[in-house]
This record gives structure tokens, sequence and C-alpha cells, in this order.
């Protein structure tokens, strides 16, 4: 398939602009003015639709495919979610507008302080910002909470402290808001090894980040111990709510000792994933850290009226221009509001009880390292195919997409080799699920007798395996022009 | 109520049965009872026809009627159809980040050709799949600039917009990188004061063109002296002005970031917008976050995947040179789908209706008594200097119809009187007659 | 995994080698290392004429799967960079001990090298971290 730039034949536009004046061009003095053309593609509007919906049609997505990509919560994204956010009194809405003129902007005020209200009862917290624009982003903010609450206390600290199952994100967030981090291994169980825990707490740790549950898709009940021991040292403990599909109404991590929560809004509140973003990575926290959140933060009045907050005496700031991505944050709402409570409850009742179920219907063919009652997700290590026929991860997932499954997220957790980590969310049927156990059945029985099948798929998608290092080492990154 | 889980009460009997527990409850009983929350006092569900209802006149409470002449960054630019009809396309949609190539072919070639794009309209060498949004692509290019010299100080110009430059310092708030705001001279970035300002500890520079004022400047000469000086040169620019102005790569910038929203962005009340990052080739290996790059498949085929990843935050941890995670690919696609329609000519061509029409605007001021337009070459925006404080104004005109432009004392305390207007390719001739005719009448 | 090793040079605990030669010494990584890594990419090419550290950074190597720093066996001032990595990393795959070299160091302080492992040392080394 030729790229859009193949497809340029000069002189051929697409959509007109309209007539421009003559000598428009000179009244911007010609020092100022650009010498070489733009490298555009000239194509017709056809030419343009043609070319990008046969490229659509070469992904895999969750409304095309089983999507069990563990960690992702890759679930169906309601379409009146996309009707609500295309509705001209959103989209066309200039975030500028809530500065001059706030009784301009009430209802997009009022989904964002709606949200936010429900997100704080949701997770148990007490304020909230929407500013962050994706997980990793929200994990930001987070820990430049926990740096301004320590500082504001005098306190200079140096230290996070992160189990080594957490996602790269958490590590790469502590650094780059200038902590040193202290990685912690799991025990046997899959939880967060307590007795190094303890040896490395001191009083210069700044804060402990928990996922919950944990990237083994266990649920730490030792979480209890953990929260007395940050309190003991002052520390600050951070929960990475990537994982909250699991425990929607069945736990807080506010009401489990929780200072901090980042969510995902792409995850478990089904906005759209957009082949890799935006996102939505609201964060919120408890009573001690409200007088540090970013501003502006949306306030309501006694009689009911919207307004943007810059009072907020020792706020870190702003991580956004405004008020993160309304669009997502809107999205997400929608979403709640139609569930509504005990469609939350039933959220995380489905998620967990279809991943327990792949769980025990795998794992007679599949290592199960942490053999445990799992929440949302299960982690498989591929140890056993490649022991048998020398199989790793990477081919199985290969294997799974030659069957018109997405696979599951692999090689991570790191702590479990030859990871095979799978979500398969609440919005699967049984049915498609079964069809998955049937297809991971067969690909592990191949591993054993047919080894070489496995190793040369995918053969019916538009490529096979790449060559990644000839990518890495020769560096093509745009088209020949 | 909606729902979106399947599952019959028969298959959920038959799927407890096989993982050998009684009730669904009983997965659940790894969470201690006594924490269990203390209250989940969340509305029960509404059908998606209620809830249609219920956003349907949120929407309306949102004044989107007003005649905008408001830019600041953020610009009413027309969207072609054909951007909503393929980004609406639900295997661009409802895909996740592109891990498994052969699954994500679509999304690849298309993050390749916005690549491809970008440094086709900076001058540049290469660009990254993108960032969050201006500000935040801002702050990574500045740590870019840390990385790769390993000075501490980063000198940026108060003609950089506010709401980045409030984006840097917070994110800078707990390392050791000093941020030097320089003054601006009136509403033009001083040239001088900068030069002065550049030494052997200095990372970067920071310009932005044009800048919060509307003002175009050439950038080459400070620059050339930043570079004789191992200075960075980051510059930020407005996309779609490069239809007609000079380019990043054509000023020799070493890094260069932007706000993407005006390349087929609706304004959506802030987001989502796209950061892009575009830079000189010495610096690609330095660049955060994703990139595209061809390959070839196991048959000789081109392929597609991601490159460069071994120094992100999933492989690198607490080493990644960032931590960013995702980009904003679906706004990056709609970019490369609004360039594509508009083409080489049609991007010089809209860029220079804005133009057009930003002057005609000015011609039509021009003669409104007690109303000064502040000197200085422009592109669709520039600085008005009125009788009375902008923010009234603004009010005033809020009240006929329009969205006047932006009071620069939101952010410049010294500037009450200063507003920042804008005419992009929609505003109509008509319009910005009725516009000047309804400012005389507030003024007079 | 099968590691091959090279007489006559030295090691460390990050699995860089070094070659001796009267003042000088030329750096790499072993067999061990380069296998871990995997399809290497990229070699970040050093400032010539720098000084660095023993075991101390001496510049970052990236592979498909990792990106990792190297670390100066020995400490001096860096006389050279093997050129042709730029164009062929993966020398250092197919060659990690002859034409996979990455610097060469002029050496401060010869009497460094008993901080270094042996052949012997260094194989019972990585062959005890399987």
């Amino acid at each position: 398939m030729k790229h859009i730039f193949e497809k340029s034949v000069p002189g051929r536009t697409g959509v007109d602009a309209g007539p421009v004046k003559q000598g428009t061009e000179e009244k911007l003095h010609s020092r100022l003015r650009r010498k070489t053309e733009s490298l555009l593609p000239e194509v017709s509007e056809l030419d343009v639709v043609r070319h990008y919906v046969r490229l659509s049609q070469l992904n895999f997505s969750v409304d095309t495919h089983f999507y069990p990509l563990g960690s992702c919560t890759m679930k169906y994204n309601p379409k009146v979610n996309e009707t609500v956010a295309a509705l001209p009194g959103f989209a066309g809405l200039h975030p500028l507008m809530a500065y001059l003129d706030d009784s301009a902007v009430q209802g997009a005020l009022d989904v964002i302080y709606e949200l936010s209200s429900l997100l704080a009862e949701i997770t148990g917290m007490k304020g909230v910002t929407t500013q962050p624009y994706a997980g990793a982003h929200g994990e930001l903010t987070g820990i430049l909470l926990m740096a301004a609450y320590h500082r504001n206390r005098g306190k200079s600290k140096k230290y996070v402290i992160v189990p080594d199952e957490a996602h790269g994100t958490n590590p790469a967030s502590a650094a780059m808001a200038g902590y040193s981090v202290i990685s912690i291994p799991v025990n046997r169980d899959g939880s967060i090894d307590r007795t190094l825990l303890k040896e490395k707490m001191n009083d210069e740790v700044a804060g402990i980040m928990l996922t919950l549950p944990n990237t083994l898709g266990i649920f730490s009940r030792e979480i209890r111990e953990i929260a007395e021991m940050a309190r003991e040292h002052d520390a600050l403990l951070y929960n990475d709510g990537a994982n909250l599909n699991a425990i929607l109404g069945k736990t807080r991590p506010g009401d489990i000792g929780f200072d901090i929560v980042h969510m995902n809004l792409h995850k478990t509140f089904s906005t759209p994933h957009g082949s890799g973003g935006p996102g939505g990575g609201v964060v919120a926290v408890s009573e001690r850290l409200t007088g540090f959140l970013p501003t502006p933060v949306v306030g309501r009045s006694a009689e009911g009226r919207y307004y943007l907050d810059f009072n907020v005496k020792n706020s870190i700031g702003s991580v956004a221009s405004f008020f993160g991505n309304f669009a997502i944050l809107l999205r997400a709402l929608v979403y709640i509001t139609m569930l509504g409570r005990e469609g939350l409850i039933d959220v995380s009742e489905k998620a967990v009880l279809n991943a327990n179920y792949i769980r025990v219907k795998l794992k007679e063919y599949y290592d199960l390292p942490y053999d445990r009652t799992c929440m949302h997700e299960c982690v498989f290590s591929a140890k056993r195919q490649v022991q048998k026929g020398g199989i790793h991860a990477i081919d199985i997932a290969k294997a799974l997409i030659e069957r018109g499954f997405h696979p599951p997220t692999i090689y991570f957790p790191l702590v479990v080799s030859e990871a095979l980590m799978i979500e398969p969310t609440e919005t699967e049927s049984k049915e498609t699920i079964d069809e998955f156990i049937q297809a991971m059945i067969e690909i592990a029985r191949l591993a054993e007798t047919d080894p070489e099948r496995i190793r040369s798929a995918p053969g019916n998608t538009p490529v096979s395996r790449p060559d990644e290092a000839k990518a890495g080492r020769e560096l093509k990154l745009t088209c020949n022009l | 109520m909606a729902r979106f889980t399947p599952h019959t009460d028969n298959e959920v009997s038959r799927m407890l049965e096989a993982i050998g527990v009684d009730s669904v409850a009983s997965l659940f009983t790894d969470i201690p009872e006594d924490l269990r929350p203390r209250s989940f006092d969340i509305p029960p569900g509404r059908t998606e026809q209620e809830a249609l209802r219920i956003f349907t006149g949120l929407a309306r409470k949102n004044r989107t009627d007003f005649v905008s002449f408001l830019g600041g960054g953020y610009y009413d630019h027309y969207i072609p159809a054909a951007v909503d009809a393929v980004s609406s396309r639900s295997e661009f949609y409802t895909a996740y980040t592109p891990y498994q190539p052969e699954a994500s072919q679509g999304t690849l070639r298309a993050i390749f050709e916005y690549q491809t794009m970008i440094a086709g309209i900076t001058g540049l060498d290469f660009a990254n799949a993108s960032l969050y949004d201006g500000g935040t692509a801002l702050y990574e290019a500045i740590a870019m600039a840390v990385r790769s010299t390993n000075r501490g100080r980063i000198v940026i110009d108060k003609g950089v917009n506010p709401l980045y430059r409030r984006i840097v310092k917070t994110y800078v708030m707990n390392l050791e990188v000093e941020i030097i705001e320089a003054d601006l001279n009136d509403i033009s970035t001083d040239k001088d004061r900068i030069t002065s300002l550049l030494d052997e500890n200095s990372a970067a520079v920071v310009v932005q063109n044009p800048n919060f004022f509307g003002i175009v400047e050439d950038f080459e000469d400070l620059f050339a002296h930043a570079a004789s000086r191992g200075v960075v040169s980051i510059l930020a620019f407005y996309p779609l002005s490069l239809g007609i102005l000079k380019t990043p790569g054509e000023m020799k910038a070493d890094i260069a970031v932007a706000e993407g929203q005006s390349l087929g962005l609706p304004l959506s009340f802030g987001g989502p917008y796209l950061g892009i990052m575009s830079v000189e080739k010495r610096f690609v290996r330095k660049m955060p976050g994703r990139i595209a790059g061809e390959t070839i498949d196991r048959s000789g085929r081109k392929a597609y995947v991601l490159t460069l990843q071994a120094r992100e935050q999933h492989i690198r941890r607490e080493k990644a040179m960032s931590n960013i995670c995702t980009n904003e690919s679906l706004c990056a696609l709609r970019a490369a789908v609004y360039l594509s329609l508009l083409g080489k000519e049609g991007f010089k061509k809209t860029a220079l209706i804005n133009l057009e029409r930003a002057e005609y605007l000015k011609d039509c001021l021009r003669h409104i008594k007690g109303l000064e337009i502040k000197s200085g070459r422009t592109f669709n925006e520039f600085t008005i200097v009125l009788p009375v404080p902008a923010f009234d104004f603004v009010k005033k005109m809020l009240s006929r119809g329009f969205a006047a432009g932006l009071p620069a004392s939101l952010y410049f305390k010294d500037k009450a009187d200063h507003c920042i207007v804008s005419a992009t390719e929609k505003r109509t001739e008509s319009e910005i007659d009725d516009f000047s005719n309804a400012i005389r009448t507030v003024l007079s | 995994m099968d590691i091959s090793v090279q007489e006559g040079y030295y090691y460390t605990n990050e699995h860089e080698w070094a070659k001796i030669e009267g003042g000088t010494a030329r750096i790499g990584i072993t067999d061990y290392a380069q296998q871990k890594l995997g399809d290497i990419t990229y070699v970040e090419p050093p400032e010539i004429g720098k000084e660095v550290e023993q075991f101390e950074f001496l510049t970052g190597i990236e592979s498909v799967k990792a990106a990792s720093d190297i670390y100066a066996p020995l400490s001096g001032r860096i006389t050279a960079f093997n050129d042709a990595l730029e164009q062929s990393p993966e020398l250092i795959n197919k060659s990690p001990y002859e034409d996979g070299w990455i610097v060469e160091i002029e050496l401060s302080d010869p009497k460094e090298v008993k901080n270094l492992m042996s052949v012997k040392a260094y194989k019972e080394y990585a062959g005890g971290l399987e």
C-alpha cells in the first residue's frame, strides 16, 4: 500500500480554502516568510478518505476484535459517549471563555464539578483535579503534590518506594519529579515484600506507590500494615489506580488510607483509547492534600452557580493548559451517569468473574505463577512452552493475532518471566471468552507438536513480524519525499 | 439504566461453577471486611436516552453562539467534515498503542505519515508521534535540552504563552532546573536582553512565534548566538501559521514544539489537544515518547513499528527519558487528515486567508477613536489598546454577541487596557464589519 | 546460556571487558551482555578526550529491548571510538571481543586493574547469574 505522499499529484487539492486577495502575502515582510515549500501531499478529498479508511482496516480494535490487553482495560466504549462529546455546545466551546464570563460555560463547569464529585465518592477521597491528560501524567501530578506537601511541612525527603511489579511509569514519574526510587521485590504471594519494605523505610521516604490490585491481579491483604508503616514515617501512600476496574464499590483507596490516587478514565470509565491517547488521568487526594491541588478548581456556590476557583493557597500550579482533556472527562461522566451505583458494582463483579474464569480454564495449559483468586486480570507465564518447544510469549501473541484475537500484554509485569497478562474486561461475553480459551489451548498444543507453525505466525496479517532491529538501527522515521 | 455486561444469570452460574466458587462475592474475599467502602453514594443509573437528554441540556447551558475573535493560542478554525469522518472510524478510536505491529499497521502508518507532515511543515528533520499538548510538549523540550547539555538554566521569553510557562514552572518545582523569564520590550521579545542572559550555564533559550501578543519575529540570529554558546534553541510555534511564516527549520531551531489544536481539532473546552514536537536530527535519540519507524517484515515487505522504545519508561523505569506512556494518537491522526486535505497549496492559502482577515480587521479598527493597534508584524492575532479596561470591554462585547478577544491583564497585570484579538479564516468580512461597528458603539 | 570469554582480557561485574596494551585499554561489552541485550541498535559516541573514572558512566547502548549504561572498567581519557559501530552496531552482537570493541582509553592509573576480574573469575561470576 502506498503512502499518502506517494499518491500525491502536483496541483491536486482536497478541501478548497477559498479565494485569497491579491497582495496578501506582501503584507508580511519577506524576511518573516517561509522560503521553502511545506512538504505536504497534494491529493483529493476522496484520496484522503479512502487512504485513511483503508489504513483503519489494518488495525485490530475493540470494536472489531477481542482485545484482552492486560492492564489496559480494553472494554467496550458506548457510542452515546461520542454523540455527547460531539454536541456543538461542548465541542465548540473555547476554554478561555471560562476566564471571561463563567455564565457562558455553566454546562461545561457542571460536567467537571459533577465528575469530580463522583470520582471523589468512588475513591473515598476529598479533592480532585481533572487536569492530567493520561495516567502517567496523573502520576507525575500526584508525586508533585506529594513533594509540595512535604516541603510545606519543612521536610526534605528523597525517596519514593515502588514495588518491582509496578508499571514502568511509576518509577519514571517519581524520578521525573526529582525523587530517587527504591525498588522492592514482591514475595511468593505476589505482594510487596514487607520485611524488605520495613528495612528500607525511613524518614526520608516521601511516599510509597502501590497498584491496587497490583499488576499481578492480586489484592494484597497486607495493605493495612503497609499503610501503618507509611504513617509511622510520615510518608504518603500513592495508589496507581490503573486497576480500579476491579474494585468499584468493593473498596475505596481513601478508606484504606491512601492519600493520592490517579484514575485512568480510558480504562475504568470506558473512554476510547484512540490508538494510544487521548486519555484522562484524574487525580483524587485525601483531605491533607487538597490545599495543594492544581488550579483552577471548579467551585459551586450556595446558589448552584459554578465558577473557577484560583484560591488554593499552596497550589502546585498547573499541569495542563486548562481543565484536562475535557471531551474525555465528559465521556466518563456520561458512562457513570448511565451505569449508576449498581452498574458500577456490576462492572467490577463481571470483570473479576471473567478473569477468574480464564484463570481456571487455562491453568492446566499454561504456568500460573501466582495461583490464587485474581481480580480483573490473571498473569500466566509461557515458561512451559519455552521449555517444551522453545515457544516464547511473543510467539503465543503472534499466534493469537493469526487467530483473530488481540494478544494479552506480554513481558509485563517484569517479575514474571515470559508473562502473558490477560484482562478480558466485563463487556466480553462467555462465548467470546470461550473462543479465546480454545485458541489459547490450541496454541499450547501446537507449541509442543508443531512449534514451527507458531514461530511463523502470523501468516494472515497485512505484514508478518517486522525486523525491529533494522528499524532501530536505520531510523527511517519519515516518508521519502 | 444502561448495562454493557452481556452475562445472563445462567452464564454467571456456569462460570462460577467452572471456577469452583458458589458466588461472585466469594471472588472478592481477598478484600477484608473492614476495608469495604464506608459509602458508595452514586445515583442510580439512567438509560441511554435519559443520559442524552441530560447532557444535551448541559450542552445548551454553554454559549457557543458568539462570533469569536478569541484566540490566545487556541483558535476557532474550520474543520473539514472528512476529518471527523475518518477519525470516527472505530478501528482507530477503539484501538490502543500499537504494541503489536502486525495488528496495528493502520495506526503505525498514520503516525508515520503524521511525523512526515510535521517535519514537512516545520522544516526540521524529525517529529515524534505527539505529546499531550503545547505546554507539556514545551516542558519535554526543555527536559531534552537539560539532558543533552547537562546544564540547568532555562531562559524563557515572556512572549511564550503564560499557560505554557505556568506548566513548565510546576513541572520543575522539585528539580534542579532554574527558569529565568526574560521581560518583554513592551509586547515584543527583547532579543538583546535574552542574548545577555545566555551563558555557559544555559541549557536552552525558549521563544514563541508568533508570540502571545501576536508579534511575528525572525529568531535566526538569536538561535545562531545561542548555538555559539552551546545553548539549545527551542521555538514554540503556531502550526497553521507555517503556511506562510519562516519555519523553525529556516531559523535553525534545534527543537520546535506546538499546540496542535489548530490542525483539525475542536476547541472542546481545553482538550483533547495535541502536543507537537519536531527536532533537528542530532536530537532524535533524545526525543521522548512514541516514534514510528519503517522497516521490513519477514518477507521483505515494508512494515512499521514503534521504535527507539528502549529508552522509555516501560523498559528503563526510573532511568527513562520521560514518564510519558501514550501519545495523543487520535489527535495526531486528525492533524494528518487535516493536513492531507489542505495539502501543500491549501495549507498556504489557509494561512494567507488568516493573515488577510486579520489585516482587514486592523483596517476596520484603525479608524476607531480611542483605540490603538499595537505596531509590529503579525499573523492572525494582534494586540489593541483600549481607552477602557479590556476586561470591561470584553464583557460589554459579549452582551452584543461577540467574543472580542483576550484581556492581556489575565496574565500581564500592567496591561489592563490591552486586548489580544484574532481573526481566523472562519470570520467573514461582514462579521468583521459588524464587530467593528459594535466596538465603535461600545467605546463611544 | 552458552557464554564465550576471551583469554587475557579483564572483566567487570557490569559485563564490560578491557584489553590492556601498554598504557591504553580497549573496552567493550562481553558476550554475556550482548546476549542479554539482544539486537544492539545504537551506541552513543562518547566525547573523545573526555576523562572517565573507573566504574563510572562511560556511554549509553541501546538494543531493541533495552537501553543501558556502559561503565568504564578503568580510569583515563577516551582516545578513540569504534566508528564502525555507527553504521553497524550489530558488530557487538557478531564479535563482542574483536570487531565490536567500543572505545579506547589512555589509562591514568594502570594499577586499577586489580579491581577487575580475571577470565576465570568472570566465567564463574557470569555462569552463576543464570
